[in-house]
């Protein structure tokens, strides 16, 4: 009998032996979107997939995670395991979840379909046919998962449709929107390299460590299931660059300009994450600025060490995103704290405990220039002047974050930074460097940005006044504002027993004694 | 000295156990780092695992594929074959 193959031998048969020479038509026409971003590939055959992953295993893995999830999710449910939850506020890191990251898996689902339609390398297509099964697995679990919490909070209720028109969900849209109508290479490039490997990391696994902290075994069991399929996402992306960069030195220019601009575009992106991280969560094991010390100064720094072999260096204005990282998180939750009103969660101040825990871990700038800020705010919610900003604000043409970042890399942390470009006769903002030099390269592409404000100014976007906006968004009145005296924090009390249910009426004093 | 640092990321959980002993046990010289419902193994240029330690931890002849059932994360270069998974970068 034949000796049983080795991984690598078995690995080549399953896969490499799939492809074909087209006859019928000429190869550069059945591959059509293959050659005209400037890349150079010459041999296909020296792609290397480091998870030598074939179809039947991929099945017999994937059947084994979702089983496990499907069995967590239904005992969560039998049991009522949102009631384990520390604090009903923690869910409102899952509405943001399933309103900006859910649509993400599935704009990715698409993407790598075309993808593995696109590239004409075998080993490519396979990574690529896989990817696209993962990132619709990733969307339905995180879809079902979610639909629990859904059964008993606010604002989970239609996050496909809040996707396409709510303007913080334009920030994660626009960003892959913007990979999506790039060519095949500049696409995997962008989400398979500077998204999932340099920076999925700190979605994924303090977010998701913060959720087993706070009581949620569901969401870490599919975001960890989602995670484990990310380690062979992030794998496709190394072996993305080293390829293009091995396959042809002018490849290097071409590649090194697109690491540098989505690293910038989904850096802006996870600010909504730096908020999640240190303001979402009741309790935290990790601040924002220790994940990024550890996922991107260290995990990046080595990675880049190694890519140097090619030419390849750290993407641009890292040293600002890592300066930015003592600030992000708490200049977003300013913006948010501003207009919580008109989003479909729930926010407050930190509590002092909280506070304390963030002067710990900002050393450097959380008492300085944010403790007073939340202070001054909550003195004002006390005198019955809680401010929300009843304006529109102007956001960043290429981010889509309403300009909000001060000058930190400029040693100016109180001074909002402000860039301006000008584009056939008009002048396009933009709210840093990084997203300044990004629409610079190609206006023409973002002088065609949706820009949320602006679409409410034109009316295209249910009427002029906030309420015909929020209905054209599907928001319900009570999905928004401040958690305390929520209909979330109301509910919440209600299961916990701490008060009688929001519908009943509320006893009377001689009812109490 | 995080110029060549590699790791990997484990849910902590029974079915992954196997895979974090081996490693631990494999790499006298990694370190473990636990966070809520996850473990992250971190070494210097390299960190392996034969399919000889797994299985004796599990107590079953275990295929080293299996890890991408409880793997969260990782970072390094990755070799495997049917007998042996590594991660290095030098």
């Amino acid at each position: 009998m034949a000796k049983k193959l080795n991984m690598r031998k078995r690995y080549e048969l399953l896969t490499r032996g799939l492809g074909w020479e087209p006859t019928y038509q000429s190869k550069d026409k059945v591959f059509a979107q293959e050659a005209y971003e400037g890349i150079k590939i010459t041999d296909w055959s020296k792609w290397e997939d480091p998870f030598r992953l074939t179809a039947d295993a991929y099945w017999k893995y994937q059947a084994e995670k979702d089983k496990k999830l499907y069995a967590v999710m239904d005992s969560f449910a039998q049991n009522n395991a949102h009631l384990n939850l520390a604090d009903a506020s923690y869910v409102n890191a899952l509405k943001l979840f399933i309103q900006g990251v859910s649509p993400l898996e599935y704009a990715a689902h698409r993407n790598f379909a075309r993808l593995a339609r696109q590239l004409s390398g075998e080993g490519a297509q396979i990574a690529c046919q896989m990817q696209s099964i993962d990132e619709l697995r990733h969307a339905q679990t995180q879809i079902h998962t979610i639909s629990h919490y859904n059964k008993h909070f606010n604002g989970m209720h239609d996050p496909f449709h809040m996707f396409d028109r709510v303007w913080y969900l334009s920030v994660p849209k626009s960003y892959f929107d913007d990979a999506s109508s790039a060519g095949p290479f500049e696409f995997i490039t962008s989400v398979s390299f500077s998204f999932e490997y340099l920076l999925t990391n700190l979605l994924f696994v303090p977010f998701m460590s913060g959720a087993a902290y706070n009581g949620d075994m569901a969401t870490v069991t599919f975001g960890f299931s989602a995670q484990s399929d990310e380690s062979r996402h992030m794998t496709l992306g190394l072996e993305i660059i080293k390829f293009l960069l091995e396959q042809h030195e002018d490849n290097l220019p071409i590649v090194q300009g697109w690491i540098d601009k989505h690293f910038w575009r989904a850096y802006r992106l996870l600010g909504l994450v730096a908020m999640m991280q240190d303001y979402f969560l009741p309790e935290s094991p990790m601040s924002w600025k220790e994940g990024w010390q550890i996922y991107f100064v260290e995990n990046a720094g080595a990675l880049f060490n190694d890519l140097g072999r090619y030419g390849l260096k750290m993407p641009k204005y890292h040293e600002i995103a890592t300066a930015e990282a003592d600030h992000i998180s708490h200049q977003v939750f300013g913006i948010f704290y501003n207009y919580i009103h008109a989003a479909a969660f729930n926010l407050g101040l930190p509590s002092e405990a909280k506070m304390n825990w963030l002067s710990e871990k900002y050393p450097d700038t959380f008492d300085k220039y944010y403790r007073p800020r939340m202070e001054m705010w909550a003195e004002m919610a006390k005198e019955g002047k809680r401010f929300f900003n009843m304006g529109l604000p102007q956001l960043c043409q290429v981010c889509q974050i309403p300009m909000g970042f001060t000058e930190i890399a400029k040693g100016d942390p109180m001074q909002i930074a402000y860039r301006v470009s000008e584009y056939q006769g008009e002048k396009f903002h933009t709210c840093s460097d990084g997203c300044k030099t990004i629409f610079d390269y190609e206006p023409a592409k973002y002088v065609n940005a949706w820009l949320p404000v602006h679409q409410i100014f034109q009316g295209n976007c249910g009427g002029a006044a906030v309420p015909d906006v929020l209905n054209w968004y599907h928001f319900h009145p009570e999905d928004g504002g401040d958690y305390v005296g929520s209909a979330d924090e109301a509910r919440w009390k209600a299961m916990k027993g701490e008060a009688a249910a929001p519908e009943a009426a509320q006893p009377t004093q001689a009812d109490a004694a | 000295m995080s110029e060549n640092k590699v790791f990997m990321i484990f849910q902590n959980t029974a079915d992954a156990q196997p895979f974090i002993s081996a490693f631990a046990q494999e790499n006298p010289e990694a370190t473990l780092n636990y966070q809520p419902g996850m473990v992250r193994i971190e070494g210097l240029g390299e960190l392996g695992i034969t399919q000889e330690v797994v299985s004796e931890f599990a107590g079953r002849a275990v295929d080293l594929q299996e890890l991408h059932l409880t793997l969260i994360s990782l970072s390094g270069n990755i070799d495997e074959d049917d007998d042996y998974f590594r991660i290095t970068r030098h």
